[in-house]
């Protein structure tokens, strides 16, 4: 009894230590880990899939560098999948930091062998646009006109000197919009807009912790698919067949998990022994 | 060098607000001060430069005013020099109207700044009911009309309706009525437990962020 005792009061820094090694020993292991993949992810998968070479893509990064564990992942999954199916990428922010995580998960990408040689060409198959204050008021304002919305691109070149951005007026002119959220602005206020007002074709990838709110509009078909967290970020990569981060972070993931419910298990099995002990003295 | 340099400031930084798990210390205070004053330091700036810039002192042609050469021509120079109108005139009552809102910090005439507040909060209300009756009311309600022929529909419309059982409080929840409210309670009960579930990955994702720049980035422990 005296065992349980103890353990009601254990110091939380005891919890702390063990899911910090649950955490840092899977980054020296070298152990697969099975993925499944879910029915929102392979659907915004397919999404991309079924876009014609040439079709624009409207990529919004919502996020900041705390999410990025999340986040970046995914980012660098989609940019891949959009330029080896010769997609155009167009890139924003309504997150201050967010073109500078698009200009990250694109250095990424052309440091690989495979884009050495053949590293997409600036202002034709892709461009940053840069970050534009005022939340979901700028995809409100995207439905009359991008181009005046976005006037610069991130480097100051005006948007009718681009190859890329010439015919782009609104919202009809983009094929699938891809949101990578990790709060507000982000999918909510896109699916608000975008989808709801302006009928643009959209997918996500959210933070964890949002993605629960996100589901009932995958579910009602306002968004295509929805890749949650690190989990979706996993499976996207699984379904690429791009191995990253995502995939590298699921196993200190997966132990950090089993060390949580663990300790559930046992916080709770310590509650009743004790409280029982109460009730018969 | 310069990176190495970097990311061992990083780290250190990282270590210290780590370091609060253990207990609370000065190096913790310290980098919590940092990251605040630098937040709000670089958000400032950041808002200068990509709002108050660009969208008024831009577009009104203020910066021309103040001999900017490489900027074009703003509304009040098109006004006054060419006697053309330009809608970006209408930056001018945003401007007024931001200004406005500063006087908030002069007390006696402080109450000016409630004109602007009533104009936010008139249009942002105005916008959001259209939107979110449309998209999260409307919407969600259509799809939860559905016919009972699988498991999931079933658990999606019992879900729904003992869920607002349990969120009606005009009549008592006893006999049938209450036990409808309990299985809604159930429901809710789940949802708050997903989500709680979501909310410890999406933690233990910020921590793995982190360990990965220390022993990956920083170390180069792990390629």
């Amino acid at each position: 009894m005296e065992f349980f005792e103890k353990l009601m009061s254990i110091d939380r820094r005891v919890i702390f230590f063990f899911v910090g090694v649950a955490l840092i020993v899977p980054f020296f292991l070298d152990i697969g880990q099975k993925i499944e993949i879910s029915p929102e992810v392979q659907a915004l998968y397919d999404a991309f899939m079924e876009l014609p070479p040439g079709s624009k893509v409207l990529m919004t990064f919502d996020y900041d560098p705390p999410s990025a564990p999340e986040l970046q992942p995914q980012a660098i999954t989609a940019l891949r999948l959009c330029f080896d199916r010769n997609l155009k990428v167009i890139m924003i922010g309504l997150w201050p930091m967010g073109p500078m995580q698009a200009n990250l998960a694109l250095g990424t990408i052309f440091s690989e062998k495979k884009y050495l040689d053949k590293e997409p060409v600036y202002g034709v198959d892709y461009v940053n646009l840069g970050y534009s204050p005022g939340n979901e008021l700028v995809i409100q304002r995207m439905g009359s006109s991008i181009p005046a919305t976005f006037p610069r691109d991130f480097q100051g070149t005006p948007v009718e000197e681009i190859p890329l951005m010439q015919g782009i007026v609104n919202f009809s002119n983009i094929d699938f919009v891809f949101n990578l959220s990790a709060g507000y602005p982000g999918t909510v206020e896109w699916v608000q807009f975008a989808v709801d007002r302006f009928h643009a074709r959209m997918g996500a990838a959210n933070t964890a912790v949002q993605a629960p709110l996100v589901y009932p509009y995958v579910h009602a078909g306002q968004l295509t698919g929805l890749s949650g967290g690190m989990k979706g970020a996993a499976e996207f990569e699984k379904l690429t067949g791009f191995i990253g981060k995502g995939t590298k972070f699921m196993l200190s993931q997966s132990f950090a998990h089993v060390i949580v419910i663990l300790f559930i298990i046992i916080g709770n099995t310590a509650y009743f022994v004790t409280r029982g002990r109460e009730k018969r003295s | 060098m310069d990176s190495f340099f970097s990311h061992t400031l990083a780290a250190i930084l990282t270590i210290g607000i780590i370091s609060f798990l253990y207990k609370d210390n000065p190096l913790y205070k310290f980098c919590e001060s940092l990251f605040i004053g630098v937040s709000a330091g670089y958000w400032f700036v950041q808002q200068y430069y990509a709002n108050l810039l660009p969208k008024l002192f831009d577009n009104l042609g203020i910066t021309r005013m103040l001999g900017a050469e490489n900027v074009p021509e703003g509304a009040l120079q098109k006004l006054f020099l060419h006697g053309e109108w330009s809608e970006d005139l209408l930056y001018l009552i945003a401007g007024i109207l931001g200004v406005m809102m500063l006087l908030r910090l002069v007390s006696r005439i402080g109450w000016i700044s409630r004109w602007p507040m009533a104009f936010i909060v008139g249009s942002i209300s105005g916008l959001y009911f259209i939107t979110y009756f449309q998209s999260n009311a409307m919407r969600q309600m259509q799809n939860t009309i559905l016919p009972l022929n699988s498991f999931n529909n079933l658990v999606l419309i019992v879900g729904t309706v003992t869920g607002i059982i349990y969120f009606y409080f005009s009549k008592e929840h006893k006999g049938l009525f209450g036990a409808a409210a309990r299985v809604g309670v159930y429901f809710l009960m789940v949802t708050f437990g997903a989500s709680f579930g979501y909310t410890v990955m999406s933690r233990m994702s910020l921590l793995i962020g982190r360990v990965d720049f220390l022993f990956g980035t920083w170390l180069g422990l792990v390629k």
